[in-house]
């Protein structure tokens, strides 16, 4: 028989850095910033990470330099498009392209080594609950950071003074700058949150998913991870559903593949982008929706008139 | 320097200082000098009203005052002390609120946190809630603090704007244009609310083009031109005339018109025009009769999002009708025909927004001549020969043409469209329209955001062209203008058309009436039973 309990747990292991990046994203896009360089900073993180776990020995040290790189790559998106205000679009791209060279080279000398694991979290009794108890207690903690933030991000941007003035500035930046709020300055502290979120996702993996450094690990994530948030319309809540989902049918596909059944891979991996087309199509459709749930000033640099 | 000798000045029994002193307050922007030793004094209590062309420098002048622009040289004195308001929170703490032009609001949040955003930041949501509902019932304000904004009128949003403002309690409030957007009763309200708040001791600041409000409202004047104060008066003691001449600097061009008792062959016809909206938050336009004639201005007058985009549309072509009937000019039926298609048949359309509708701001003045007549058979000659090419020097020469007529003055003869200020871009797009000498021409809000003198311009422009025999529909939310133009007025209220009225036998107050009414159906009903 299935364990479905394997299952499960490869299913979060896979959904798991997809939330991280995406999560960061979302407060990123909320304060009306699309940043393209998520994968760029997801690899800078996954390389740093390992690097500094490697040389360490230790797994916290390297989640908290994946985090360090992630806000260094973020932060330099944020001087580029916020105080030259570069195009959004383009500077993300460049981030991307960065991020994946830069690793590529602090990388080559770490291809092939023994990585550092960052443990389980393993509660006595608990952990050892039938079905649910790995589950539930034994995961590794990001995890648990992962699901921490999600909620977290939740309860801020909807009942936090704080949040309210991150959707204020994505949703009009003139208004809120007239109200007397520094646009600049909530986004450069939006960006650099989505850089740390970012610098895990990349820790994940190659500190938890392949404990190694191999080049372009990222393979994609950072764009499913920027699909996601649209796919979410901007709600944590929804963040968290489609990201299971997208690592759910990712994970589901490959045991197909295992058991025979013929799908081929590609069309495994578009899934997440068409079932994003199709959340675009219906937020369209809906005027009022898209008002109330699009970030207005999404992409859009802000030069304040001196 | 005081003047004032209006009884219901309230009395002040110290001669104290000022509430707000500007002394020769100067901004420049590079080389250009858009405030110049303004002096200013505001007195508690006192309704204030600044005047100005566009480009006077009044928004300049006010910005630097709410802290959102830091003036180049000056002082800007409150309540005795020299302060810098160096940002808008800033203007807030010392008690200076401001309703916006253009709302600053946030369509996707609700009243509430719209107006949280403005206070400090301890409220607590549900004791903001109670405050602002308390708050706009006392000022006859009325508000749901848990409605979205999106879901709002235009004037609702006005009132999250005034509401938002007194929660301060501001001892200044300065209004911009307030009444722009609100029918001549909603307005009424308003200035009771003001008035009221005058007497509580709150100075108000009351920057507003429409003068015969000003004489109603205002204790006294500052009149800006070109950067300078260039009088400082008492409404009460001007009339709207001589305040135009100040605001001017020479007497306008006044209006010339003749009564036109001959208007020939109908042009233009709507027939039950019936159109939905394309969008969830536009207006569907009902059952719309209406006949414009040769030789006549019929002007539809409503306020702000009544169905005036969406009849434009429809009129244009822009958005089709189902109902080929429901819309003729010159006896063609052209429901299904497209804008082009209506151009053909001699109709020209001259819509709201200048820039990004009417023309493309980084285009050229030719090119964009081209764009709205590149499919018009009534040119004598061709301004382009299909996919061979465009004709450079006929657009060049219709360019010349426009530019001495109506007189638009740009950087260079075929500058970009979006390097032109407001007034002159207006008269390019009327002028570009009008030298085809069009048989019908539909022009939503001609004049809007335009200063004296071109608006006087394009006004006598469509006079001139009425008399020759063209029918021209006028969509306006300015009723002085349209008392200037129209020979006849319909009213539209919530996508319904009022029947039409001869401008000489209706009054502002009749209009009013008409924008503010409800949907006609009860009224049939009534009329239904009165008959029976």
């Amino acid at each position: 028989m299935i364990d479905y309990e394997a299952i499960m747990l490869t299913i979060i292991t896979a959904s798991t850095p997809l939330l991280l990046a995406a999560i960061g994203e979302l407060v990123v896009e909320r304060s009306g910033v699309l940043n393209l360089g998520l994968e760029g900073m997801m690899v800078m993180g996954a390389v740093a990470g390992f690097a500094m776990a490697q040389v360490t020995g230790s797994a916290w040290l390297g989640v908290l330099m994946a985090m360090f790189a992630g806000v260094a790559m973020s932060l330099l998106f944020a001087f580029l498009t916020q105080t030259l205000v570069t195009n959004q679009v383009a500077t993300g791209l460049s981030i991307t392209l960065l991020g994946l060279g830069l690793s590529g080279l602090i990388g080559s000398g770490f291809v092939g080594m023994p990585g550092v694991k960052l443990e389980s979290v393993s509660i006595p009794v608990l952990s050892d609950l039938p079905y649910v108890g790995t589950l539930v207690f034994g995961q590794d903690p990001l995890v648990y950071i992962s699901i921490i933030l999600v909620i977290g991000v939740s309860y801020m941007l909807k009942r936090t003074r704080m949040g309210l003035i991150i959707r204020a500035v994505g949703q009009n930046h003139n208004s809120a700058h007239a109200l007397g709020y520094s646009v600049i300055k909530v986004r450069y502290a939006c960006i650099a949150f989505g850089g740390m979120t970012s610098g895990l996702a990349g820790a994940y993996l190659s500190l938890v998913y392949t404990p190694q450094w191999i080049e372009n690990m990222t393979a994609g994530r950072g764009w499913i991870a920027l699909a996601l948030v649209v796919f979410s319309t901007w709600l944590p809540g929804r963040l968290a559903a489609g990201a299971y989902l997208f690592g759910g049918v990712w994970i589901l596909g490959l045991y197909a593949q295992g058991m025979g059944v013929p799908i081929p891979s590609q069309l495994l991996s578009s899934l997440p982008y068409v079932a994003t087309i199709i959340a675009l199509i219906l937020i369209s459709t809906n005027r009022r929706l898209s008002v109330i749930n699009t970030p207005a000033s999404l992409g859009q640099g802000f030069v304040p008139d001196r | 320097m005081s003047n004032l000798t209006m009884a219901e000045k309230p009395n002040f029994e110290s001669v104290s200082k000022p509430l707000l002193e500007v002394k020769s307050l100067t901004k420049k922007f590079g080389d250009f000098v858009a405030n110049d030793a303004i002096d200013l004094v505001l007195e508690a209590g006192n309704i204030h009203a600044l005047l100005g062309e566009n480009g006077a420098g009044k928004s300049t002048l006010v910005k630097m005052i709410y802290g959102a622009l830091q003036p180049t040289a000056g002082q800007i004195i409150w309540q005795g002390q020299i302060v810098t308001i160096e940002n808008p929170a800033a203007a807030r703490e010392l008690g200076i609120g401001m309703v916006f032009q253009h709302f600053s609001l946030f369509e996707a949040l609700t009243v509430t946190e719209n107006i949280s955003l403005a206070l400090p930041p301890h409220l607590r949501t549900s004791d903001l809630e109670e405050r602002i509902a308390n708050l706009s019932q006392d000022y006859g304000l009325p508000l749901n603090p848990r409605a979205l904004v999106v879901d709002l009128s235009v004037g609702e949003r006005q009132r999250i704007e005034i509401v938002r403002c007194l929660l301060q309690e501001p001892r200044l409030l300065i209004m911009d244009e307030p009444t722009a957007v609100l029918t001549p009763q909603e307005a009424q309200a308003l200035f009771t609310t003001l008035r009221r708040l005058a007497d509580e001791g709150c100075a108000v600041l009351y920057i507003s083009h429409r003068l015969e409000e000003v004489k109603q409202l205002c204790h006294d004047a500052t009149i800006l031109r070109l950067g300078e104060v260039v009088a400082q008066l008492d409404p009460q003691q001007e009339t709207a005339g001589t305040l135009a001449q100040h605001m001017v600097g020479s007497s306008v061009h006044a209006v010339s018109r003749q009564d036109n008792n001959q208007a020939g062959d109908t042009l233009l016809q709507l027939t039950n025009l019936y159109q939905q909206a394309d969008t969830p938050f536009g207006v569907d336009l009902v059952d719309l009769n209406l006949e414009v004639r040769s030789g006549e201005i019929v002007a539809i007058a409503g306020v702000a999002g009544n169905g005036q985009g969406e009849l434009f549309s429809a009129l244009s072509g822009e958005v089709t009708n189902q109902d080929a009937a429901a819309i003729t000019i010159q006896g063609q039926a052209c429901g299904h025909t497209p804008i082009n298609g209506r151009r053909q048949l001699q109709a020209a359309f001259v819509p709201e927004e200048r820039n990004g509708h009417s023309a493309i701001g980084d285009f050229s003045l030719t090119e964009n001549i081209l764009l709205s007549r590149h499919a018009v058979a009534d040119d004598q000659t061709p301004l382009h020969q299909g996919w061979a090419g465009i004709k450079r020097a006929e657009l060049a020469k219709v360019n010349a043409e426009v530019a001495s007529k109506y007189d638009v003055r740009s950087a260079s003869i075929d500058a970009e469209a979006g390097s032109l200020s407001g007034g002159n871009l207006q008269k390019f797009v009327v002028g570009r329209e009008l030298d085809r000498q069009p048989k019908v021409l539909i022009i939503n809000q001609p004049t809007w955001g335009v200063d004296a003198g071109a608006a006087a311009l394009i006004r006598q422009a469509l006079i001139d062209l009425s008399r020759q025999g063209s029918a021209i529909l006028v969509i306006s939310q300015d009723l002085d203008e349209i008392f200037e133009l129209a020979d006849r007025v319909a009213v539209i209220s919530r996508g319904q058309l009022s029947s039409s009225y001869k401008a000489s036998a209706i009054s502002r107050e009749e209009i009013g009436l008409l924008m503010s009414q409800e949907k006609s159906a009860p009224a049939n009903e009534a009329t239904a039973q009165g008959s029976s």
